[in-house]
């Protein structure tokens, strides 16, 4: 995902468009869109479309074919898989939100007091990052789960600081450019704060790449908690996660069930839906000069 | 270049110190002691005083991380607290069957990974650079476990080409053949999301190289685009286009967890999860420790592949 990244170049600073509203929309970010809207939507409303709860057994039957009983058949406790992936919209979303969210205040926090507050402590800070990072990442969830528990907080925690090593490092560069400019300098020696400075000064001018590096996280947060609770960690049942319903009514596959295909594309939609439009947001903030050359 | 190879070695030892320590120091966040987190519900004065007694809970923490680590460099990796077997032994039953689904993999990753980033990147901004975008995006954005469940249903259930799970009798003695077949599936799910990565990478790195003063001089002299690409750019891609695909190595390393349980392998990565579930901590120590060595050491050979594939690191004036 980081790759993304590289091909805008060095200095974010100058990238930034003039007006972000005069972007056109090319076909594959208006998919994107209406992909993440339809799912938003779900998410909302998903409940009250629902033909059942979540946790309804509506038939003896598991894995019946999709038809016979709901709309898209029953999983391997006779629940509705329709609903359960209506349901499964508000769960992974809500969670993918709360843990970017929280990984994203945690990474820019540091990452621009890192880059404001002197070597010593951006040095410390980079090293103490640098080691967290030489962990793959979901090897070191596995880790800290074992040890504190593999409870639905405990996961949404691990995952959001580890997810925060990446948002640290670019944030921290981002911010690096920023606080060596003239108004950085001005407002250095009017005597404002470091805090003055990160808010009023360098997050503003950071906006733009932070919102594409927002969507990037997004979706990477929603595959690592899927993966996990596709590995039973995490999510308790009988909610309804689209990770751990995959998981669930994976023995199904094996009697031609397409239960678990349902969640799954679920997913896949989502993210690609986001990795869409974060790609014309990316190409719109920075033209390539390699791209511009032999066209 | 020697001293600045060594310097990254030496470096990249210290990194897998820092994370040994990390590791360890994943049982000593517990509140309360292992023992008592371990045992649950069957805890009594007895079980857990042998269990305390067993992992030297009296001894101070920098004691018991340097008797671990001791341990560790001898082969020692302990007792599963889930089953009482010796973890080396634990791990010598599954680490054959990881291995040979990685390596499979990254055999038939690697060169289909920059033929595609190749031909993306000498037809940069047609339909066909557009359509690898677009797709390897997608690959990139799905997770492992929706490519394996498609493939499954489509070509093992639906179809019946291929095996749906792994059979472990084949796995371990079967023929050649038998090893392919029962692989192919989780394979080309592995296959699928690393070779995504590595062609937009490979793609960036030629396009970066296309961008300098002289590949220009090369277009106004009038050479072909194919002549550029392979002849001026592509070797001084080298480099970034090595680190790439180690990194990507190392990418493998979580990918095979997923992988694994979906396709029921008796790898390293299952019993990593399951002793996740039964917190069975010594054998997440031993596996995490694996898995970062391995990650740690593929992040090293690219630095190092970087370093040599720079000719003016390699001849200094």
């Amino acid at each position: 995902m980081i790759a993304l990244w590289k091909r805008k170049g060095q200095s974010a600073v100058e990238e930034v468009p003039a007006d972000p509203r005069a972007m056109p929309l090319t076909a594959s970010a208006w998919i994107g869109l209406l992909i993440v809207l339809f799912w938003i939507l779900i998410a909302l409303l998903g409940p009250v479309i629902a033909p059942h709860l979540e946790s309804d057994i509506i038939t003896d039957v598991s894995f019946a074919p999709a038809g016979e009983v709901g709309l898209l058949g029953s999983d391997y406790l006779g629940r509705d898989v329709f609903s359960r992936v209506l349901y499964g919209a508000r769960m992974t979303m809500g969670l993918a939100l709360v843990t970017t969210l929280l990984s994203f205040s945690i990474g820019c926090i540091l990452g621009f007091t890192a880059a404001t507050c002197g070597r010593w402590v951006d040095g410390f800070m980079s090293r103490a990052n640098d080691a967290l990072m030489a962990f793959p990442s979901i090897i070191l969830a596995l880790i800290v789960m074992s040890s504190l528990g593999t409870s639905l907080v405990i996961m949404v925690v691990t995952v959001a600081i580890i997810d925060s090593t990446r948002v640290f490092r670019l944030s921290r560069a981002l911010a690096m450019d920023i606080s060596v400019m003239e108004f950085v300098d001005v407002a250095r020696a009017r005597g404002e704060g470091v805090w003055w400075i990160i808010r009023k000064e360098i997050f503003p001018n950071t906006l733009a790449p932070l919102s594409a590096e927002f969507g990037i996280r997004f979706t990477f947060a929603i595959l690592f908690i899927s993966a996990l609770s596709f590995l039973g960690l995490g999510v308790q049942p009988p909610a309804a996660d689209w990770g751990k319903m995959v998981a669930e009514n994976l023995q199904g596959l094996l009697f031609g069930s397409a239960a678990a295909l349902m969640p799954a594309c679920a997913v896949a939609s989502l993210t690609v839906g986001v990795n869409l439009i974060v790609d014309w947001f990316l190409r719109r903030i920075g033209g390539g000069a390699a791209e511009e050359l032999l066209k | 270049m020697l001293r600045l190879i060594i310097q990254r070695s030496l470096l990249g030892l210290v990194v897998i110190w820092v994370v040994s320590i990390l590791i360890f120091s994943a049982t000593e966040i517990l509140p309360g002691d292992v023992c008592r987190a371990v045992l649950g519900q069957g805890i009594t004065e007895q079980n857990l005083a042998s269990c305390r007694e067993r992992l030297h809970l009296a001894d101070p923490a920098v004691s018991r991380y340097i008797r671990w680590l001791n341990n560790l460099a001898t082969g020692d990796l302990g007792v599963s607290l889930a089953n009482d077997y010796e973890v080396s032994y634990l791990i010598g039953l599954r680490a054959a069957n990881t291995l040979k689904l990685a390596l499979l993999a990254a055999v038939i990753a690697v060169p289909l990974a920059i033929i595609l980033g190749l031909i993306a990147a000498m037809n940069a901004e047609t339909r066909l650079d557009r359509g690898i975008s677009i797709s390897t995006l997608c690959f990139i954005s799905v997770p492992e476990f929706f490519v394996a469940v498609v493939l499954v249903y489509f070509l093992a259930i639906q179809f019946r080409i291929l095996p749906a799970t792994v059979n472990p009798r084949h796995l371990s003695d079967g023929t050649l053949i038998e090893v392919l077949r029962t692989l192919a599936l989780p394979v080309v799910t592995l296959t699928m999301a690393v070779v995504a990565h590595m062609t937009r990478m490979t793609r960036t790195a030629i396009l970066n190289v296309m961008s300098s003063p002289y590949i220009e001089q090369a277009v106004l002299k009038g050479a072909s685009r194919r002549r550029i690409i392979v002849c001026h750019a592509l070797p001084n891609a080298l480099a970034p286009i090595v680190n790439v695909i180690a990194l990507n190595l190392a990418y493998l390393v979580s990918g095979v967890v997923v992988v694994e349980a979906v396709f029921r392998i008796p790898g390293l990565g299952t019993l990593m999860v399951n002793s996740v579930a039964h917190q069975d901590i010594p054998t997440v120590q031993a596996i995490g420790m694996i898995f970062c060595t391995a990650y740690v050491g593929l992040n090293l050979v690219a630095d190092v592949l970087a370093i040599l594939s720079n000719p003016r690191l390699r001849h200094p004036r």
